[in-house]
C-alpha cells in the first residue's frame, strides 16, 4: 500500500428532518454517522452495505456533491471540505463520479460529443478539434464507437449508457473515481461487461475507485478492501481475502452468510437476523447493531463502540473485539 | 463462507460484448422527434393551418379590401352581407370584412407581445425562484400567489383603470396578469429538474451554476413553457378581447375584435352579422392556438409516447 489518495475523518451527514406548520427542525437522519477510512493510490475500495445505511451519501459527501454536516476529506492532504467554490471546481477535474441510474445522469438533451466534450471545455482542455478527437478516442476506449458521438442518448441501451458515463468520468484523467453502484442498474449479463471494462480502465490509467455496491459478488470481484456500512456507520474495514475469509463483526458474518449457494447440497448455517433496521432518524444507544445482535452484550446498549484496527488492517467497530477493554474473553 | 468465489482478478465471466450494435446511426434529436410526433397529430395540424391563415391574412390586409378599415358611410349603415361588403357593415357603414382583417393584425400583436413580456419576466423570475430557494424563493412564490389570488380579468381591470385605457395599457396589463402563470410553472419545471442527477453529474464536473441553469437546466424545463406560450396566446386574445368589450382596451375607431362585439351588441338581433363575424374570428384564433398547445404538449411530454 502506497500512501493515502484519500482520507476522510469522522464524516457526518446528517439531513434535517422538517414537521410543523412553519417547517420547523424537528430532528434529523443520520445518514453518515462518524464515518472514517483511507483510500490508497492505486486500490480499489468497495463500501457494501443494505440499502439506506448512508453507502451513496458516504460518496456524494466525498466529493461534496452532498455538503458534508461534519468531518474532514483529505485530498492529497488538502482538505476539500474547507475549499471555497471555485477551488472545489477546480479539484473536481482529479475526482470524479459515476452514477448509478445510466438513464437519469445523462442529460436527454446532449448529444455525446456534448456530454463527454463539456468536462473538457470547462477545465479548458484543447481546442475545439482536439476535444473532437478526445471524445472519440475516449469512446472507443469505453469500447463505443467514435462516429456514435453524434447520438442523443436515448439512442443507446442502458449497459452503453454506463459506457457513456464512465467516459465522462474518465475524460479529464481524473486521479479517484466514486463508483455509485455502477452497475446494479444494469442486467447481470451487461454488469460483467461493465466490471471487466472498469478493471482494464484500472490497470491502463492507473485509477483508484472507491466503488460503492450492495452486491457482494460484486464488489468482491472488484475491490482490494472493503468496508461494511450498517446504520450510517462503518463497523469492518480489512481487506477482501480477509473479509471474506475471517469476518469479525457479528453484522459482516450475517451479510456474508446471506449469499446464496448455488449448490442446494450444501446446507449451511445461516445467520438470519431478526428485526428490522432502526430508523436512522432516531438510531439506537450505543452500538447501532446491537437491536439486532446475536452476541449482544449489556456495554453494546451504551457505549457506542471505536472504530480500531484490531489486527493489521482489519478495522472493526464492535466491543466484542476491543483490544484493551476485559471482553476479550467473549471472544470466539 | 466457502460459498464465496476466490478473489483472483480472473474477468468476470460473462457475454462479452453482445450489446445489439445500431447498423446505422440517424441522429434523432428530442427536438426533432417532437415534431414528427406534432406532424402526425391532425388536430395540431388543424390548429396551425388557422393560425398560418391568420397571419397571412393579417400581414396582407391591404390588398385583401379596397376599403379602409375606419371609413365612415351612412347611406351603407348596416347593410346585410352583400358581393360589395363581404361580411356586411356595422352601425357606421364601415366594411366588416375589412375590419376583420385589420383586426387580425391587432389580436396577433396583442397575443405575441403580451405572452412574450410574461414568457420573459416569468421565466426570468421563475428561475431566480427555483434555482435560489430560500428566501428569494418565498418572497416571489407569494407575490404570484397573491396576484394568482385575484379573477385574473379584474386585476387586469385594475392595471388599466390605474394606467388609463388604451390598446397598449391593456396589452401591459395582460402581459403582467400572466407573469406568474409562467412564473410559477418555470419555478416548479427548475426545482424537478435541478433534483436529477444529470444536474449532479454537470457539478461534479466542476461546471458554473449559470453553466448549469442555461445549458443543462433551460433547454430540459422549456417542452411546458413552450405549451403554456402557445395556450397563453389564446388566453392573451381572449382577455384582450375582454378588455376591449369592456371599453378598457383598444379605442375607437380602432378595429378590435373585441370592442367591434361590444360596438354592435345593441344590433344583435336587428343586424345579428356585426357580433358573428368578430365573434368567429375571436373563436378560430383561440381555437387554432389551443389545438397548436394541446399537440405540443402531447409532441413534447415524453410520458405521452405510444
Amino acid at each position: 500500500m502506497s500512501k493515502p489518495l484519500l482520507e476522510v475523518k469522522k464524516l457526518k451527514k446528517y439531513f434535517d428532518v422538517t414537521g410543523g406548520v412553519f417547517s420547523r427542525k424537528v430532528g434529523d437522519v443520520k445518514a453518515v454517522d462518524d464515518v472514517s477510512f483511507d483510500v490508497y493510490q492505486g486500490e480499489v475500495l468497495g463500501i457494501v452495505g443494505e440499502s439506506g445505511c448512508g453507502k451513496s451519501t458516504t460518496g456524494k459527501a466525498l466529493l461534496r456533491l452532498i455538503e458534508p454536516t461534519e468531518g474532514q476529506v483529505l485530498f492529497e492532504g488538502k482538505d476539500i471540505t474547507k475549499m471555497n467554490p471555485e477551488e472545489m471546481r477546480k479539484m473536481r477535474r482529479d475526482m470524479q463520479i459515476i452514477f448509478q441510474d445510466p438513464y437519469a445522469s445523462l442529460n436527454p438533451r446532449h448529444k455525446v460529443e456534448k456530454i463527454l466534450g463539456e468536462p473538457l471545455l470547462i477545465h479548458g482542455i484543447g481546442d475545439k478539434a482536439e476535444r473532437k478527437k478526445k471524445v472519440k478516442e475516449i469512446l472507443e476506449i469505453v469500447g463505443l464507437r467514435g462516429e456514435q458521438a453524434a447520438s442523443y442518448p436515448h439512442q443507446f441501451s442502458g449497459g452503453q449508457r454506463q459506457r457513456i458515463g464512465i467516459a465522462r468520468a474518465l475524460i479529464v484523467n481524473p486521479k479517484l473515481i466514486v463508483c455509485d453502484e455502477p452497475v446494479s442498474a444494469l442486467d447481470v449479463s451487461i454488469q460483467s461487461q461493465i466490471l471487466n471494462l472498469m478493471d482494464d480502465l484500472q490497470d491502463k490509467f492507473g485509477l483508484t475507485y472507491v466503488f460503492i455496491a450492495h452486491d457482494l459478488s460484486v464488489v468482491k470481484h472488484i475491490s482490494d478492501r472493503i468496508g461494511v456500512m450498517y446504520l450510517g456507520r462503518m463497523v469492518e474495514l480489512t481487506s477482501n481475502e480477509q473479509l471474506y475469509d475471517e469476518p469479525l463483526h457479528p453484522y459482516t458474518k450475517s451479510l456474508l452468510s446471506s449469499i446464496p449457494n448455488p449448490d442446494p447440497d450444501i446446507k449451511k448455517e445461516r445467520m438470519i437476523l431478526e428485526g428490522d433496521v432502526p430508523s436512522p432518524s432516531n438510531p439506537p444507544a450505543g452500538c447501532a447493531f446491537h437491536t439486532r445482535c446475536p452476541e449482544c452484550m449489556d456495554i453494546c446498549r451504551s457505549v457506542r463502540p471505536e472504530f480500531q484496527e484490531v489486527s493489521v488492517n482489519h478495522f472493526v467497530a464492535c466491543h466484542l473485539y476491543e483490544v484493551d477493554g476485559d471482553n476479550s474473553d467473549q471472544e470466539q | 463462507m466457502e460459498t464465496v468465489t476466490p478473489t483472483n482478478k480472473k474477468p468476470m465471466p460473462g457475454p462479452e460484448r453482445n450489446e445489439p450494435e445500431m447498423e446505422k446511426i440517424e441522429v434523432v434529436s428530442p427536438w426533432k422527434d417532437a415534431y414528427w410526433q406534432l406532424k402526425k397529430n391532425k388536430l395540431a395540424m388543424v390548429g396551425i393551418f388557422i393560425i398560418i391563415f391568420f397571419i397571412i391574412v393579417a400581414l396582407i390586409a391591404p390588398l385583401l379590401t379596397p376599403y379602409a378599415f375606419n371609413t365612415i358611410s351612412a347611406g351603407d349603415r348596416l347593410s346585410s352581407p352583400s358581393a360589395a361588403h363581404w361580411f356586411g357593415t356595422d352601425d357606421l357603414g364601415r366594411d366588416i370584412f375589412t375590419r376583420i382583417v385589420y383586426g387580425a393584425r391587432i389580436s396577433l400583436m396583442v397575443g405575441f407581445f403580451a405572452v412574450t413580456g410574461a414568457l420573459v419576466f416569468g421565466t426570468f423570475l421563475g428561475i431566480i425562484a427555483g434555482f435560489f430557494g430560500r428566501w428569494i424563493d418565498m418572497l416571489i412564490s407569494r407575490i404570484f400567489d397573491i396576484m394568482l389570488a385575484f379573477p385574473s380579468i379584474l386585476l387586469a381591470i385594475a392595471i388599466v383603470a390605474i394606467l388609463g385605457p388604451s390598446l397598449q395599457n391593456a396589452l401591459i396589463a395582460i402581459a403582467i396578469i400572466n407573469i406568474p402563470i409562467f412564473g410559477r410553472l418555470v419555478r416548479s419545471k427548475v426545482i424537478s429538474i435541478r433534483q436529477e442527477e444529470y444536474i449532479m453529474a454537470a457539478k461534479a464536473q466542476g461546471m458554473k451554476n449559470g453553466r448549469i441553469l442555461f445549458h443543462h437546466v433551460l433547454p430540459n424545463s422549456l417542452a411546458p413553457i413552450i405549451v403554456q406560450a402557445t395556450l397563453g396566446f389564446g388566453v392573451a386574445i381572449l382577455e384582450a378581447a375582454a378588455l376591449g368589450f369592456l371599453g378598457l382596451g383598444a379605442q375607437a375607431p380602432t378595429p378590435e375584435w373585441g370592442k367591434m362585439l361590444s360596438d354592435s351588441r345593441q344590433f344583435i338581433q336587428s343586424a345579428p352579422w356585426t357580433v358573428l363575424f368578430p365573434g368567429i374570428s375571436i373563436m378560430l384564433v383561440v381555437l387554432g392556438f389551443n389545438m397548436i398547445g394541446d399537440g405540443l404538449r402531447d409532441a413534447l411530454d415524453p410520458k405521452m409516447k405510444n
